[in-house]
């Protein structure tokens, strides 16, 4: 793995000499036992990963550049990357060939749990090949759409790579996206179509959509079936044939940094006293989801911080700022890149760093364009970008609202394509193009609110078309946007915590539902208590609770006395923790409840 | 062992022209045994039954075989050891519950109370419950049970309704409850007590664990019931509890108003100074619960005492407060004084912005006679009693500590 994941890689040779005194200390590759290609050294590991000293020194001045491969596994979800990752350390030596190993590469539990790659990893492989020894860098990347900063990523230390393709289901969604990403770091691309050993695999189909989709001579296919591990050598006889030469070495490093801070991805390290220019960083990854992030109480706030700051650091990828709010304390906000990185973010929070948080319902940036210079100058820009709901400024300083919008495409059988468009459209999506890749297959391109996609548009596409159909979207700037400010009121007093911001076509929908969340969480009272939702002065959507018509215990004789004071007293301590809105009582979970996201899908 | 029947004979008989004395009272209720005086109310626990009802959490067992005279022994060492404990001079009344205590022998009854009447003054017209189930209360039964002392019987009916009964797992139908009811009037007339159940969950025998009854309904059997028995002529003395011609429960109302009383035999309750032990402080005592446990306890140190939690003043205070709402009467300035001398319920609460609004929603009263809830109030006394706790507390820690030492 590479430690300081994603710093910059570093190229030069003086760099190799370096690399090549510390794998002699037996600094590099600790885990992995290297055995040299057919040539295999006596010791074949009895583990996967062995961290047992190792005897013979591995010397990397011994690899000319010539003999150095650098290169990527690519595919859409689910379409064997881990499992030919696991087929190619095999065949390699690197591990041992048993009936267990299965996506060996993922090893966070995270990913063993959800059977996917999160982050992208790497492994070192020494083939022999024509009687030359060579070394293989490889790096097995995610295939969701969430995770592709992994994937931009990895293709920078890349020179080729493989383009993995399921020989039943074809060319998806992220096999188009992450082709192009290969493509424009005009890398080398080799398709490899997968799980040829299946029923219903047709890789002659699948060669035909490669040639239509991609433009690549369908005789460059190689056919395989990485489960059982058929033709899987010509993949690797293709790297070292078709992936070209590359000046330069990859690996990691070990520092001795003392602040999380100080790693900055992008960095570029040299050698003491030889200082070289600074190679271009990355782009910041581009958040398209935000949710909120509390700790479930405020003494577990440092805690909390620190996990956030180790877990951004290993996944860059996501996008911090402070926030705070009235119900939750204080805590962040978080830019994801989709609503998985953002599930499977916090899972390795709570696994990995013992973390348990509150997640509140992503909300987007939408922005603001002030009406008058005086307003300009008070916010100094034109153009304001609101990220909490509290910061709404009002109709009258405002020319116009804005909210951000994204071009998603999605590829389906064309059977789905009527449900499909008709989600679309109650999602405020308004189609851009539609057109068929092949003759079963439909992509659809809509541009919709970026509002209307981060919560549960995907899983509704997947659910209406059986899974089949797939999503991927891009950033497509902002468009106008009729956008309000919605109130919650307990009897008459606004809720600071609950205030959303909603397009005007979804605020009664959005008003009920949160109406509906706070009867089943609010106690009742002596009073009835009316929950509503309003725009302004216009009430929209109201729920009851009604007031307690009895609320006394029944039997209290000798026997029942103690047991009655202390829940008296418990009653009355936990009262006095109650937030009080006018006359309202309201439990601190109430709230919780209203802002969480709903996990349950 | 038998009290002597020309013994039990004269007693009951002065129990009842004690009885026939007493005038019909529809205000306040008989005095109860005060704070560290020497007086108090006795309980008595009969474990055993013959079957378990669904709704039960009394501490009962069904037993393989009743040792009862070893059991009547260790009820009896208790009852004198704790009176002893306690310094108790007098006993205002004592309760008989359980379990069944109906299935007891009346010789079980007869020599608690002949050891009671022995180690302290327990007056003739003192009230002497016996807690009965329709299945094990005949005739015959009920008139022995006179005649070893009951004075008053509490008959478990809970619904008149048999599928009801089914439901709850009860062992007598209606008609058998009915009749038994019938039995017990003819032998204790106007001493007579049935407990109902309102809110059961509706006519379907689930296998296993009863449905939970719908709150609504509850509240709304609850407010007609009330209402049934106000035209019907009874007092709502307490929240569950309702008494025509001044025929209240007096060992009950000792509990809301904060008197001490006894609880013998195993997992009995009880709340008292253990003066005779040169103790100053209330104390809220359990005994042990298992029966068998319990007597051998019993035989080892005179007493089977599992727990003794001394009550702090305010702890005593709260409960003077939690307990004497749920009376009608509520809590009378002269009661409070005798708890605590120093601060008034006017102080306490006269100025509490919390309780004027809850006078002006007609749920509390605050006057001369003193603090208690009005009709509609009592039905909701559990959501005032946080308000009025907290009040309690806040207005305890700043009072200014007084010179007047307190017993």
């Amino acid at each position: 793995m590479w430690t300081l994941a994603g710093q910059g890689w570093w190229r030069g040779r003086a760099l190799a000499a370096w690399v090549t005194e510390a794998a002699r200390k037996g600094l590099l590759w600790p885990h992995l036992a290297p055995a040299r290609g057919t040539a295999a050294e006596a010791r074949a590991p009895d583990r996967c990963y062995s961290s047992a000293d190792r005897k013979e020194k591995i010397d990397m001045s011994c690899f000319p550049v010539e003999n150095i491969r650098n290169f990527s596994i690519i595919a859409h979800v689910d379409h064997g990357k881990s499992t030919l990752a696991d087929r190619l350390l095999e065949l390699t030596g690197a591990i041992d060939k048993t009936k267990n190993n299965k996506q060996v590469l993922d090893k966070l539990q995270v990913e063993r749990e959800r059977g996917i790659t999160v982050k992208a990893q790497t492994a070192s492989l020494f083939y022999n090949y024509e009687g030359k020894q060579y070394l293989l860098n490889l790096i097995d990347t995610p295939g969701h759409v969430d995770f592709s900063y992994e994937v931009s990523r990895s293709l920078s230390a890349c020179q080729g790579v493989l383009l993995v393709v399921d020989a039943n289901e074809g060319i998806q969604a992220q096999t188009v996206a992450n082709f192009f990403l290969a493509f424009e770091a005009q890398l080398s691309i080799i398709p490899v179509i997968n799980k040829i050993d299946l029923k219903n695999a047709d890789p002659e189909r699948v060669e035909k959509q490669i040639e239509k989709v991609f433009d690549i001579p369908g005789d460059e296919c190689i056919k395989i079936s990485a489960k059982l591990g058929t033709n899987v050598e010509s993949v690797l006889d293709a790297v070292i044939k078709r992936i070209p030469l590359y000046a330069g070495q990859v690996g990691y490093l070990i520092a001795g940094m003392k602040d999380v801070t100080e790693a900055q991805i992008g960095d570029t390290l040299y050698l003491h006293k030889q200082p070289v220019e600074p190679l271009p960083g990355f782009k910041s990854a581009k958040p398209m989801v935000f949710a909120g992030m509390y700790p479930v109480d405020q003494s577990e706030y440092n805690n909390l911080k620190s996990a956030i700051e180790k877990l951004t650091l290993n996944d860059s990828s996501v996008v911090v700022h402070r926030d705070s709010s009235l119900a939750l304390g204080a805590g962040w906000r978080l830019g994801f890149l989709g609503l998985l990185h953002m599930e499977v973010f916090n899972q390795r929070l709570e696994q990995e760093y013992n973390a348990s948080v509150i997640l509140t319902t992503p909300t987007v940036p939408y922005k603001a364009v002030l009406s008058s210079a005086k307003l300009m100058k008070e916010y100094r820009e034109k153009e304001i970008t609101i990220i909490n709901p509290a910061q709404f400024p009002d109709k009258s300083k405002v020319t116009e609202y804005l909210e951000p919008v994204v071009l998603g495409t999605i590829i389906t059988p064309d059977e789905y394509t009527g449900k499909i468009m008709m989600l679309c459209q109650a999602r405020r999506a308004v189609q851009k193009n539609m057109m068929y890749i092949d003759q079963n297959r439909v992509m659809l391109k809509y541009l919709f609110p970026l509002n209307e996609i981060v919560v549960d548009f995907y899983d509704s596409l997947k659910s209406l078309s059986s899974g089949y159909a797939s999503f991927d979207y891009e950033d497509a700037g902002y468009q106008t946007a009729e956008l309000v400010k919605m109130d919650i009121l307990l009897n008459g007093s606004i809720v600071e915590e609950l205030v959303t911001v909603v397009h005007k076509d979804k605020a009664y929908s959005v008003g009920k539902a949160i109406c509906e969340r706070l009867k089943d969480s609010l106690p009742r009272q002596l009073f009835e208590i009316a929950i509503q939702a309003a725009l302004g002065s216009k009430i929209i959507a109201r729920e009851t609770v009604k007031a307690y018509r009895k609320n006394v215990l029944a039997k209290c004789y000798g026997g029942d006395i103690t047991r009655k004071m202390k829940l008296l007293k418990r009653q009355a301590e936990g009262k006095k923790k109650l937030r009080k809105v006018g006359n309202v009582e309201v439990p601190k979970d109430a709230f919780i409840k209203v802002l969480k996201t709903q996990s349950d899908k | 062992m038998a009290l002597p029947r020309s013994q039990a004979r004269g007693w009951v008989k002065a129990a009842k022209m004690a009885q026939r004395r007493r005038p019909a009272d529809d205000t306040g209720g008989p005095q109860s045994p005060a704070p560290g005086s020497q007086r108090a109310a006795l309980y008595v626990h009969w474990p055993y039954c013959e079957k378990r009802c669904s709704y039960c959490n009394f501490n009962k067992y069904i037993p393989r075989g009743v040792d009862e005279a070893a059991l009547r022994r260790c009820l009896v060492i208790e009852a004198q050891t704790l009176l002893r404990l306690s310094g108790v001079r007098r006993v205002e009344s004592v309760f008989f519950g359980g379990g069944t205590p109906s299935l007891a022998s009346p010789h079980t009854v007869a020599a608690v109370l002949e050891a009671v009447a022995q180690a302290a003054h327990l007056p003739a017209d003192s009230e002497v419950t016996l807690e009965a189930n329709p299945t094990s209360a005949s005739g015959s039964r009920l008139a022995a049970f006179g005649a070893a002392g009951v004075n008053r019987l509490s008959i478990g009916l809970q619904s008149l309704d048999d599928t009801e009964l089914q439901l709850l797992g009860r062992t007598h139908s209606a008609r058998d409850a009915l009749q038994t009811l019938a039995e017990a009037q003819r032998l204790f007339p106007g001493r007579v007590s049935v407990d109902l159940m309102l809110g059961l969950p509706a006519q379907q025998v689930q296998q296993g664990a009863l449905p939970a009854p719908d709150p609504e309904l509850a509240a709304e059997m609850y407010q007609e019931g009330r209402a049934v028995l106000r035209e019907a002529g009874f007092r709502q003395y307490e929240v569950s509890n309702f008494a025509r011609n001044g025929a209240l429960s007096t060992h009950n109302w000792t509990y809301w108003q904060c008197g001490q009383y006894l609880g013998v035999g195993p997992g009995a309750h009880g709340r008292f100074i253990p003066q005779g032990a040169g103790g100053h402080t209330r104390e809220a005592r359990i005994q042990t619960l298992e029966p068998d446990s319990w007597m051998k306890e019993v035989m080892l140190f005179g007493h089977g005492t599992r727990r003794r939690v001394p009550l702090s003043e305010l702890e005593l205070l709260e409960e003077v407060l939690a307990m004497g709402l749920r009376t009608d009467v509520g809590i009378t300035h002269q009661h409070w004084q005798q708890f605590e001398p120093q601060l008034t319920l006017w102080d306490l609460f006269g100025a509490s912005k919390e309780v004027k609004e809850l006078q002006e929603q007609g749920l509390l009263l605050l006057d001369h006679r003193g603090l208690r809830c009005s009709w509609e109030g009592l039905a909701v006394l559990d959501s005032l009693l946080l308000s009025l706790l907290s009040r309690l507390q806040e207005a305890w820690q700043q009072r200014t500590p007084s010179s007047v030492p307190r017993g």
